[in-house]
């Protein structure tokens, strides 16, 4: 059948630059640049192109130049590109409509709409370079209150398991399959060096990464590979993932094709087959059938650790989330509307959840009124772009939150949402051999340890200018932030104030 | 002009604002006054002040805060303690107190010599800065609280720890953090991680000793101890800047 | 949840801030002392304030009635004092009642009447309930409910005095000087940004705690809740009244010690916690992992009283000032040292704390010793 689908991009080549050293041929995962020979000449086959902008980057005479394709159909707004072409790519293939990283339509940016306060005058901003300033961070549940012996004053609280943060940023959950051995060695590595965790999704433990394990959080899902004794020992938080923010509700397929050997190894099926995430943890039924996987995992630990429980951020977060505080998570993640993905149906990531930010408040404000609030950690996932996202995210009642495409923008990424095809020409979301040599995990650590470092400096710098040293003393407090552009009801659901109130 | 005779004032501060008693040491400093002597002073601001000249002024009881605030050449002797932000943005001249002073002793002081007998509260000498000729000092008997020296930018800071026992430590946290010049001459022992990651340490060489050695002596003077006795109790130390721009890598374009 | 903001707090003021004078006597003898020379004390410091509050709180002046709740309720109409008093007679035993006295002061204008009654706890308490936790709930009430009134002080022998003046304005007004205690707090206050009213001067009290605070309490979304979420009521919006509550929880319920409590309210930083020997390390970890909410983030002194204790604390890197001064039995804390010289000019010691470093004084009787 003939495409009637046009080309996303124009490939601009300035043939008075080119010297056709074909680097852009050997970058292109996609095919998109060929080399003719009989005419010494580089062209490209612009349908292939997904405008990831590898060739351009390295082109070494700055030849190339990506150009959307305008596709200047007739004006109209219900009609766009985007759902005329993809009402033909459904009619010409039948199928469920894929695509990779967050959802990319225009859902308010409630972050963008938070301002933060500082001080002037009556309290003085603390300089932060010089004065210290406090980002550390404990994950895990805390007890109502502390206890003394009446007479020799010694401490009789014993904490549960606490899991400290140098700074209240994680790495959130990718597998090794949807991602490269060399991705998670270069989060595992930065996450070790930064003094925060990273998360081995679904996917398994590689034995290689084992000495990162103080820094890991492994995931129990609902696949449960590479699941057994020694992986849930060797992590310090063992996450039961019941969701995600992307596909709230959907179960993953990590296609046969890319169950390569170390795959196969590390998640602990036979090479070449499909490994089939259920859709629902079918031992999860209700919120007793929670409990009873997170206290399986307890005593499979010995109470050694955390247990979190991940969901996505859907329209009843916050009864959901008393229930998994209730179950005996020591820690809840909220993954939001916003939240990425290697693989999700195109209709599912755009249109099912709710913003992380009003998810966020809306759990941290019923886990107050029900007085629960210390026995869990919150951690909020999706769509946390920056540093003033994360303290804003904090501020409204967060105790940390999870980066994904944050960290592979770091690494690369340019968020061309081809992640389910496995051809990520950037090395990241595929598990090719050749092309997960793109990332260094040396270089990548490096890169992802500073943007953690610029984060935390200017996380700090934002703390000092309010006159706070300790990033525990802006938690929940929302008055350091006013809303602008938002209506009533948002106000109230963020528990936030209108600017110039 | 300097005259061979000393004139004498007394002021009873008792009851006085501290407009009132500012006033009235401008007018006697017109006068010709060269020694005013306040009695019964009890928490008046800002004394020395505006007064631009080389008079000596010696206070009983405990002057409020900013003594000597934007000074230029006066001389004072405090009998007792000092309150906060002794010799703020000082310029030039002359504060001796015989007791302890209260926290940012010194605050971005250009000029001058301060000596306290005892120690000295929070963030003392917090960004001195010199220029050229310009070089503040500040000179502590006995010990700091912390904060000592912050991002100090130039001038002079001694610490004796007459209040330590032999082998002792300081108890100061955070000394010399965002230091980026000047030098604190430390004496008695301190570790790493008392110090800010922008200090370094040095054992003292001949240049500084022609440094201390005479501030030394002026303390001894002012307070009636014992210098050599001092230099003989050892442990001195130098905390200097690391860099002139401890912040070079802090920000991108 | 109610509205709180639109009772007793008739400018809606969420959070005052100030720059004060703050002052504390006691003496550890228990022997009682007329409010005179607090009264210079706190006037010396005059112009730290800008007379928008003064006020004082008084321990051991109510030697006749010790066992007795001692309320001492403003009222801004006789409706109210009405409503009140028709509160209370369904809820306690009253033993006195009398309007406290009050005297033509100079800059003192439009004062509310002040009450004061002398109470027992009624048999509407539920038995499991103790009679504190029960007098809290009713102060709570009454300050919440009953428009036009609001509880000074409800703790037994002791009292606060204050509104809206200068310290010896309102020492004036209420004719301390003829009051005596063994243990006196003064506060003058300058909000920074708001209107002042009287129920928002210092000190601020629940039983017979109380408070007078120079600074700002930059946590105080945080803190507030935290107390929130635990049955607290923030009636008056301003950062003041977390540390009370604060004070209430810590101590009273959770039966930690001041010298506790001092750690939760200023930690040492995790950089100095990992230096501390095992002890007091995990000390020190268990109650900033457990109390974050209770960090008092953001430049303060405070002066704690409650019966029998007095206790002086600055915020942890001192961007608030506190002296203190020692002569015989006698303890004195300030702001500025000239404010007790001027009263006590022969000290013992005249010294300043640390960061974080509680100053507490204690009743010699209570064979715990006055330590630092």
């Amino acid at each position: 059948m003939k495409t009637y689908l046009p080309a996303k991009f124009i490939v601009e080549r300035d043939e008075a630059r080119c010297i056709q050293c074909q680097v852009c041929v050997r970058q292109c995962s996609f095919e998109t640049h060929y080399y003719d020979p009989e005419d010494d000449e580089v062209c490209s086959r612009e349908h292939n192109c997904v405008g990831c902008h590898r060739c351009m980057l390295f082109c070494p005479t700055n030849a190339i130049t990506i150009r959307e394709n305008p596709r200047d159909y007739r004006q109209n707004f219900n009609w766009r590109p985007e759902v005329i072409e993809d009402i033909k790519k459904q009619a010409e293939t039948g199928s469920i409509l894929l695509t990779g990283m967050g959802n990319d339509k225009e859902y308010p940016v409630y972050w963008d709409h938070l301002l933060l306060n500082a001080a002037q005058v009556s309290n003085p901003s603390i300089d932060p370079l010089r004065e210290p300033m406090e980002l550390t961070t404990f994950i895990g549940r805390k007890p109502e209150r502390v206890e003394l012996d009446p007479v020799t004053m010694d401490l009789k609280t014993i904490l549960a398991p606490q899991v400290e943060l140098a700074l209240p940023v994680m790495f959130s959950a990718m597998s090794y399959g949807a991602v490269s051995l060399n991705v998670q060695e270069s989060l595992a590595r930065a996450a070790t060096a930064a003094g925060v965790m990273w998360n081995t999704g679904e996917g398994g433990f590689h034995r290689s990464l084992q000495k990162y394990a103080d820094n890991t959080i492994v995931q129990v899902a609902s696949g449960r590979f590479g699941v057994h004794p020694e992986y849930l020992d060797a992590a310090r938080i063992v996450e039961i993932k019941i969701g995600q923010g992307a596909k709230p509700g959907i179960g993953g397929h990590l296609p046969g094709e890319k169950v390569s050997e170390d795959v196969a190894m590390t998640r602990m099926i036979p090479q070449g087959s499909d490994a089939i995430s259920p859709a629902p943890q079918h031992d999860i039924y209700s919120i007793e059938d929670l409990a009873q996987l997170v206290y399986a995992i307890k005593e499979a630990t010995n109470y050694t650790k955390p247990v979190s429980v991940k969901i996505a951020a859907v329209h009843n977060a916050a009864a959901i989330a008393s229930g998994m505080v209730r179950a005996g998570a020591d820690m809840i993640v909220l993954d939001g509307l916003r939240g990425s993905t290697g693989a999700a149906p195109k209709v599912i990531r755009d249109n099912v959840g709710i913003p992380i930010e009003l998810a966020l408040a809306a759990v941290d404000t019923r886990l107050r009124e029900e007085g629960i609030r210390n026995r869990a950690s919150l951690v909020v996932a999706g769509g946390i772009r920056r540093s003033t996202d994360v303290l804003k995210a904090v501020i409204l009642g967060a105790d940390a939150v999870y980066i994904a495409t944050s960290a592979l923008v770091a690494l690369g990424c340019t968020t061309c949402q081809q992640c389910p095809t496995g051809k990520c020409a950037w090395g990241i979301c595929t598990t090719d051999p050749i092309l997960t040599k793109r990332i260094n995990p040396e270089i990548g650590a490096e890169r992802l340890t500073n943007l953690l470092r610029g984060w935390s400096l200017e996380i700090k710098d934002m703390l000092g200018g309010m006159g706070i040293n300790a990033l525990e003393s802006v938690r929940g407090n929302r008055l350091h932030l006013r809303g602008v552009h938002l209506t009533d009801t948002e106000l109230e659901v963020l528990g936030v104030r209108q600017a110039g109130n | 002009m300097v005259t061979a005779t000393k004139s004498t004032v007394e002021i009873d501060a008792m009851g006085l604002t501290h407009r009132q008693m500012n006033a009235r040491l401008r007018e006697l400093v017109a006068d010709g006054s060269q020694h005013i002597i306040l009695r019964n002073c009890y928490g008046q601001k800002y004394i020395g002040t505006n007064l631009n000249t080389s008079v000596e002024i010696e206070i009983h009881g405990t002057p409020g805060g900013a003594l000597g605030s934007f000074m230029k050449g006066p001389r004072i002797t405090v009998h007792g303690n000092a309150q906060d932000g002794t010799g703020n943005t000082m310029d030039e001249g002359l504060i001796v107190i015989h007791g302890h002073a209260g926290d940012i002793t010194g605050l971005s002081a250009r000029g001058g010599k301060i000596f306290i007998r005892d120690y000295v509260g929070y963030r003392n000498g917090i960004h001195m800065k010199e220029y050229k000729e310009k070089k503040p000092t500040i000179v502590i008997g006995s010990s700091s609280q912390d904060f000592l020296g912050e991002y100090m930018a130039g001038g002079v800071l001694v610490v004796l720890g007459l209040d330590l026992a032999e082998g002792e430590y300081h108890r100061a946290n955070f000394v010399g953090t965002g230091m980026h010049g000047g030098v604190i001459y430390l004496r008695g022992k301190i570790h790493d991680y008392q110090l800010g990651k922008e200090v370094g340490v040095a054992e003292l060489d001949e240049n500084d000793w022609a440094i201390l050695r005479p501030l030394i002596e002026e303390y001894a003077d002012h307070f009636g101890a014992d210098a050599e006795e001092i230099i003989g109790r050892g442990e001195f130390f130098k905390l200097y800047a690391l860099s002139l721009r401890p912040y070079g890598r802090l920000y991108t374009v | 949840m109610r509205n709180l903001s639109a009772i007793n707090n008739p400018y809606n003021d969420d959070k005052l801030m100030s720059a004060c004078s703050i002052f504390g006597a006691m003496d550890t003898s228990g022997k009682p002392f007329s409010g005179k020379r607090v009264i210079d004390a706190i006037r010396n410091m005059h112009v730290r304030g800008n007379g928008l509050g003064g006020g004082f709180a008084i321990y051991g002046i109510y030697p006749k009635h010790p066992d007795h709740y001692a309320f001492h309720i403003m009222y801004m109409s006789n409706e109210a004092r009405e409503k009140t008093e028709s509160f209370l007679k369904e809820r306690f035993h009253w033993d006195h009642v009398e309007e406290v006295p009050t005297f033509k002061a100079r800059r003192i204008s439009n004062p509310p009447k002040l009450w004061r009654y002398f109470l027992t706890v009624g048999s509407s308490k539920h038995e499991s309930q103790s009679d504190d936790d029960y007098v809290v709930d009713r102060v709570m009430e009454i300050n919440t409910r009953i428009e036009g009134a609001f509880v000074f002080s409800s703790g037994k022998n002791m009292g606060v005095f204050k509104g809206v003046g200068y310290p010896e304005d309102i020492a004036e007004h209420f004719g301390l000087e003829d009051y005596e205690g063994y243990l006196w707090t003064a506060h003058g206050r300058f909000p920074t940004n708001t209107q002042a009213w009287w129920g928002g001067a210092h000190p601020f009290s629940i039983l017979d705690w109380t408070v007078v605070h120079n600074g700002e309490i930059s946590s105080y979304g945080t803190n507030r809740r935290y107390l929130e979420e635990r049955g607290y009521v923030c009636t008056m919006h301003t950062d003041t009244e977390v540390i009370i509550y604060a004070i209430d929880l810590l101590v009273r319920k959770h039966n930690l010690p001041m010298e506790i409590a001092a750690k939760v309210f200023a930690p040492p930083f995790w950089e100095h916690i990992k230096r501390m020997p095992d002890g007091e390390q995990e000390l020190c970890r268990t109650l900033r992992q457990v109390y974050s909410g209770l960090l008092l983030n953001g430049p303060f002194t405070v002066i704690i009283a409650h019966n029998g204790e007095m206790i002086g604390l600055t915020d942890r890197i001192r961007l608030r000032p506190l002296t203190v001064g020692e002569k015989g039995s006698m303890l004195y804390l300030a702001s500025e040292e000239s404010a007790i010289r001027l009263i006590e000019p022969d000290l013992d010691k005249a010294w300043i704390p640390t960061g974080g470093q509680p100053v507490i004084g204690r009743l010699q009787s209570s064979d715990k010793v006055l330590q630092a």
